[in-house]
């Protein structure tokens, strides 16, 4: 479960970064989404996520408070996904005025010669 | 402290969010009622956080102001905190929130929509920011003043503004997802967010837990250093400040200075002598990127014609200052530091109000015909054979208004006599060459102290340089401009905050008294730490 958590953040970190190198907004724009999604894997793997374990009481008991999973880090997730949301959704308007501004989609407005 | 006063420490968050919440709804054509409300709120903004420096100066050494909002206890609820460095950057704020709706009055707020409102949600942004006692909500507080600034650059929309803003916001949101890794780093390691209770839990903490927590504080201080625009993170800044509209410029001076706040603050409660093992993590880092921040500033400033950038460069500047300044990890130091961020903060806000005024006589080709003069050094022979025309022109009362004020940005920035940049650098430069006060015992300078020193005394007279050129070539080499036609409600910004910074020279010993006990309380932090953690109610 480590394994495959720890790959999907690589993973989708290594492709946001190197998309957000890219010259074009689009790529720019999904290499964020991208990597805010490894990070919010992230902040949510620093709440220790125990498997196999009942979320609060097991079957007939209390269950024990030192397996449960951190709730605090899945409620700044929750945060940060939506401020994460309104951000994207704020920069991609600007990218349509830099669009209709320049007429091209190169981040610097026009391609270097 | 009961009744009201006790929730002081809230207002000006909530006022600001309220009204702009408010403002968002009205309609376009109310723009009266909006500057009204806008301009009561900061008003009121301006009390209060005059009321909360007073209160946080009186209470004496360890006086600090601990907000629960709900009443729960620190580490479980959220915490405000007043102490003298939020007061003090409350009131700065204020006053550059002031003087930038004043000036946009005039028309700016007309050119696009939703002016009042963006400035509201900025000052609750860089209010919370400056209050908050918990890095979650420095993150949220961050979000809010970068989303109302990312309105705010672009306010009055056209090419250059979207073209940089682009730029600003991508680097941005880039910086808040390190933001993000950074916070949730320290929270994996030490299991909470509040600063004081971290600070109180990192002299404790296992040694095989910290090189974790300095990595994951390392990624939050590269956050907070794209906003405070260190070298090499800081290439964003100049095109976005000069592009943004005048009055938007004026906060975003402010808005710099938040990284800076975050890194001192942090550094010092986290980092500060007494923390065992981690004593004094990335002072050298901040150091060495303020001194190379100042030397790229100034050379920033040395090398553009176009006044904006001119205004952007001395941003950069004063960022290195603070930067390396907080590096230096002197109380005295750190005193000089804080009057430094209060007059240059106040002193490139009037920069950037008074460089459209100054533009506005100017024909659009005057920019491009200067470059060409300065590139072939022509120009020189005609104005010879012009011969003595201009002796005997009188300068218009307007020209000679905006030139005083050009000249006292120009004092105040490049810290020479009377104005108080003079007072700022002097005290910096004082603590640096004199760590244990004058006359008592040896002065040990670190290298790095000297290369501050010597960064410091050069980028003042780099500014000099560049604003002496900028004044002759603006103010008296063109006689037959056009003389620009300003409004009261134009100038009154810029004088205002003029005058405070005259009046910081004025009253230099009890404003220096303040910063003083400022930098003595923060690098004393325990006190602050018993009083957020251990006061449970």
């Amino acid at each position: 479960m480590e394994l495959v958590l720890a790959l999907a953040i690589g993973i989708l970190g290594g492709s946001g970064v190197w998309l957000l190198m890219r010259p074009r907004t689009f790529q720019l724009i999904i290499g964020l989404s991208l990597l805010s999604y490894a990070v919010n894997l992230f902040i949510f793997s620093m709440g220790r996520f125990p498997v196999g374990a009942a979320p609060i009481l097991e079957p007939g008991g209390k269950g024990d408070p030192a397996s449960f999973a951190d709730p605090l880090p899945q409620s700044l997730v929750l945060t940060a996904i939506v401020i994460g949301f309104a951000t994207t959704a704020l920069f991609l308007v600007v990218m349509l005025a830099a669009r209709g501004f320049t007429g091209g989609d190169h981040v610097d407005g026009r391609p270097p010669r | 402290m009961n009744g009201w006063q006790q929730h002081l420490a809230i207002l000006p968050i909530a006022l600001p969010l309220i009204l702009g919440a408010i403002m968002v709804a009205l309609d376009e054509h109310r723009w009266r009622l909006k500057a009204a409300m806008g301009l009561a709120s900061i008003l009121a903004m301006l009390a209060a956080a005059a009321a909360l420096a007073v209160q946080a100066h009186a209470g004496g050494a360890a006086s600090l102001q601990v907000y629960r909002l709900g009443n729960w206890p620190a580490s479980f609820g959220i915490v405000l905190m007043v102490d003298r460095l939020s007061a003090l950057l409350l009131l700065v704020t204020a006053l550059l929130g002031l003087a930038a709706l004043l000036y946009a009055l005039a028309h700016w707020q007309r050119m696009g929509a939703h002016f009042h409102a963006l400035l509201q949600f900025q000052l609750m942004g860089l209010n919370g920011a400056f209050l908050t006692g918990d890095l979650f909500n420095l993150f949220v507080f961050f979000e809010v003043l970068l989303a109302a600034s990312y309105g705010l650059a672009l306010h009055g929309s056209g090419v250059a503004r979207v073209k940089a803003g682009l730029h600003y916001i991508s680097m941005n949101l880039a910086a808040s997802l390190l933001f993000l890794i950074g916070v949730s780093m320290i929270y994996g390691v030490a299991g909470t967010l509040n600063m004081a209770d971290l600070a109180a839990r990192l002299p404790r903490m296992p040694a095989a837990d910290r090189p974790l927590l300095e990595a994951g504080a390392a990624i939050l201080g590269v956050a907070f250093l794209v906003k405070a625009a260190m070298w090499p993170l800081g290439f964003w800044l100049m095109p976005t400040y000069a592009a943004a509209s005048p009055p938007a410029a004026a906060i975003f001076s402010m808005m710099s200075k938040v990284g800076v706040y975050a890194v001192l603050r942090l550094v010092l409660l986290l980092f500060g002598p007494e923390t065992g093992e981690s004593a004094g993590f990335g002072n050298t880092w901040l150091m060495a990127g303020g001194v190379v921040t100042i030397v790229f500033g100034a050379i920033s400033v040395l090398g553009t014609q176009d006044l904006p950038r001119l205004a952007g460069g001395c941003v950069l500047i004063s960022s290195g200052t603070l930067l390396a300044a907080v590096g230096a990890g002197q109380i005295a130091v750190t005193g000089g530091a804080l009057f430094y961020l209060t007059s240059s903060a106040l002193a490139i806000g009037a920069l950037f109000l008074l460089i459209e005024l100054l533009d506005r006589g100017r024909d659009l080709g005057a920019d491009v015909l200067a470059v060409t003069l300065e590139a072939f050094g022509d120009g020189d022979d005609e104005e010879e054979q012009q011969g003595d025309d201009g002796i005997g022109v009188p300068i218009p009362m307007t020209m000679a208004a905006l030139a005083t004020c050009f000249l006292c940005c120009a004092l105040v920035l490049a810290g020479l006599p009377p104005l108080s940049g003079f007072i700022a650098k002097f005290a910096m430069l004082d603590g640096i060459l004199n760590p244990a006060g004058l006359g008592k015992g040896p002065a040990l300078v670190t290298p790095g102290g000297w290369a501050l020193l010597i960064a410091l005394i050069l980028s003042g007279f780099a500014t000099l340089l560049a604003m002496t050129r900028a004044g002759i070539r603006n103010l008296w080499a063109d006689l037959d401009r056009a003389v620009p036609r300003v409004g009261a409600v134009e100038i009154a910004p810029v004088l205002l905050l003029i005058f405070v910074c005259i009046g910081m020279t004025v009253a230099a010993g009890p404003v220096m008294r303040y910063m003083q006990a400022t930098a003595a309380s923060l690098h004393t932090p325990q006190d602050y730490v018993r009083q957020v953690v251990g006061r449970p109610r």
